[in-house]
């Protein structure tokens, strides 16, 4: 347990001592201050009948920042170690390739969660210039955060597996991108361009992340969405530590 | 391999008949060789000679494709844990975070490898102090010049106590200065520990190590002390001697001295002969050459024996092989 926090803080520490850390920190407050700013237009003077959260997280610029920060995140966990060689020294220290995995992932995924913390203040905000209720409920405030962290550990599990495959941050960032696109398009296609029903149909729509996130933002976690996120992220922690266990026999 | 060694219960290292291959190349293959506790072993070779795959197997970092190596009796396979433990591995280029400060560094590795908070302050001050890294512990590891960087790779490698010292190649890349600092940090550690230090650098393992293994193409040519290879390739005492004397004189001399089995004369500078001889086993020639030269009055400017150093042995042990198999 001891080396697993060590590595963590020294996980966290990377981020927050360099300026790649702080340049995505910027960079996502800009894309939640520019969604805060699509919130208020919407909210003025307008009936409303959506909850907030719904009309936050389901715009394109959050989808724009799980897909774009994510990579950056994760690219240098494995990719950067394994470039400057601190790999085998991290390595042959008395740590136990799991803990190496967890620990890179619940770095990456504290410091992730950490960028979206300046949202707290956006409600306290609105209320303070908004006449009524702000149509804010706790409960989808609640799912609103289960979602972000589910989509928020996939996204770091597949940044993780992507950058314990090669040494370049660059190709970790890039095949983490594609791979993200991927999951999310698969479910996006059958929503902009509806197949002739059939299993294939039903799978996709089943897997439509845009769905579930209406879902959480709209206070509804359904066991199912938890455990499909859940399994798929252990899915990728697990080949994660294969790929790290596989120059034992490569 | 020694008599030293065979009286230990336990070698520390434990190899045989290791072999590694990777997809088209076999990097090393059927080593065996055991080190004692206490030994400061040298692992020469030139370069690709498969010093640094050994080194990987030992400390865990990779596996061997078939044979056994053991750790203080531990399999490097089967507990990696406790090898890790019992091992400070120093990796080839010692790569370090450079944007690291030199005490965050070893404090976050001693914690790495499961020291407490109070036992590691302890560590670090200890290791900071023997490896000289007082005035820079505040400094970015990346700021420092490459001697005091292995020092500080050495420090980690020490940080927790470990009984087995690995270092791949520690003096690479440095200034003679450096060099000279780093030996000087091997051998009062040898004091101490079990070392294995590998080097193309043959004047290097010269001076560090008492005992030396001979690898090359991922065999072993050769495995004994020091001394014991110099007397291996010298088994003829050779002597250099520059006389200044009338040759028909010191030729027969040289025919009828009966230590002397074989001489070679040559005419130097001056007036002096540069006699190279040869004596029988085990004889030393040069006080009878002096004392003769003294009788006879002639001048003597220099009286030697010929010493081998490693390099010669080490050319000759690797010419052999190819020799042998061409």
């Amino acid at each position: 347990m001891r080396p697993y926090i060590t590595l963590v803080r020294r996980e966290l520490a990377g981020y927050y001592v360099s300026l790649t850390g702080y340049l995505t920190l910027a960079a996502i407050q800009f894309l939640v201050g520019f969604g805060f700013l699509l919130v208020l237009e919407a909210l003025d003077n307008k009936p409303f009948d959506a909850p907030l959260t719904e009309t936050f997280f389901n715009n394109g610029l959050f989808w724009l920042i799980l897909l774009l920060a994510t990579p950056v995140v994760t690219m240098r966990t494995f990719a950067h170690e394994k470039f400057s060689g601190t790999y085998e020294t991290l390595m042959t220290a008395p740590v136990s390739d799991t803990a190496v995995v967890m620990a890179k992932f619940t770095g990456s995924l504290i410091f992730f969660l950490t960028a979206w913390l300046p949202m707290i203040g956006y409600p306290v905000i609105l209320k303070q210039f908004s006449v009524a209720g702000t149509g804010l409920h706790w409960g989808a405030l609640v799912g609103t955060v289960v979602g972000l962290m589910l989509f928020g550990s996939l996204y770091t599990a597949i940044g993780c597996f992507c950058s314990s495959i090669t040494r370049s941050q660059i190709i970790a960032a890039m095949n983490t991108f594609a791979l993200g696109l991927g999951l999310f398009l698969a479910g996006y296609f059958s929503q902009i361009r509806p197949l002739d029903p059939g299993i294939i149909t039903d799978f996709l729509s089943h897997i439509s992340f845009l769905d579930h996130m209406r879902d959480f933002t709209r206070g509804v976690i359904d066991v199912r969405q938890v455990v499909f996120y859940l399994s798929l992220t252990v899915f990728f922690l697990f080949v994660t530590s294969k790929s790290v266990e596989s120059r034992r026999w490569r | 391999m020694s008599e030293s060694s065979a009286k230990d219960e336990t070698p520390m290292i434990e190899v045989r008949a290791l072999t590694k291959r990777f997809k088209k190349r076999t990097a090393v293959e059927d080593l065996s060789f055991s080190v004692g506790q206490g030994q400061v072993v040298g692992f020469l070779g030139p370069n690709g000679a498969g010093k640094t795959t050994t080194m990987r197997i030992l400390s865990c970092y990779m596996p061997a494709t078939s044979g056994l190596a053991r750790i203080g009796g531990y399999d490097v396979y089967t507990h990696p844990d406790e090898v890790r433990r019992m091992i400070g591995y120093m990796p080839e280029n010692n790569p370090l975070p450079v944007e690291m400060r030199v005490r965050e560094y070893l404090k976050f590795r001693a914690r790495l490898k499961g020291m407490g908070v109070g036992l590691s302050r302890e560590r670090v001050d200890y290791v900071t102090k023997i490896c000289g890294l007082g005035d820079v512990d505040r400094k970015l590891i990346g700021h420092l010049s490459k001697g005091y960087r292995q020092r500080v790779g050495l420090a980690d490698s020490l940080v927790h106590d470990p009984k087995l010292l690995i270092l791949d190649e520690p003096t690479i890349g440095l200034d003679p200065h450096q060099i000279r600092t780093v030996r000087k940090l091997i051998r009062d550690l040898g004091k101490t520990h079990t070392v294995l230090v590998s080097s193309h650098i043959l004047s290097e393992i010269e001076m560090t190590c008492d005992h030396v293994i001979i690898i090359h193409e991922g065999k072993i040519l050769e495995n004994d002390t020091v001394e014991g290879l110099r007397q291996k390739m010298s088994s003829e005492r050779q002597v250099v001697a520059e006389i200044a004397a009338p040759r028909e004189e010191l030729l027969d001399y040289l025919e009828h001295a009966a230590e002397i089995v074989h001489f070679d004369i040559q005419p130097a500078d001056q007036d002096y002969l540069h006699c190279s001889l040869t004596a029988q086993d085990g004889f030393d020639l040069r006080p009878v050459v002096f004392e003769k030269a003294r009788d006879s009055g002639w001048q003597l400017r220099e009286l030697s024996r010929t010493r081998h150093s490693l390099e010669d042995i080490f050319v000759r042990v690797t010419k052999r092989e190819e020799e042998d198999g061409f």
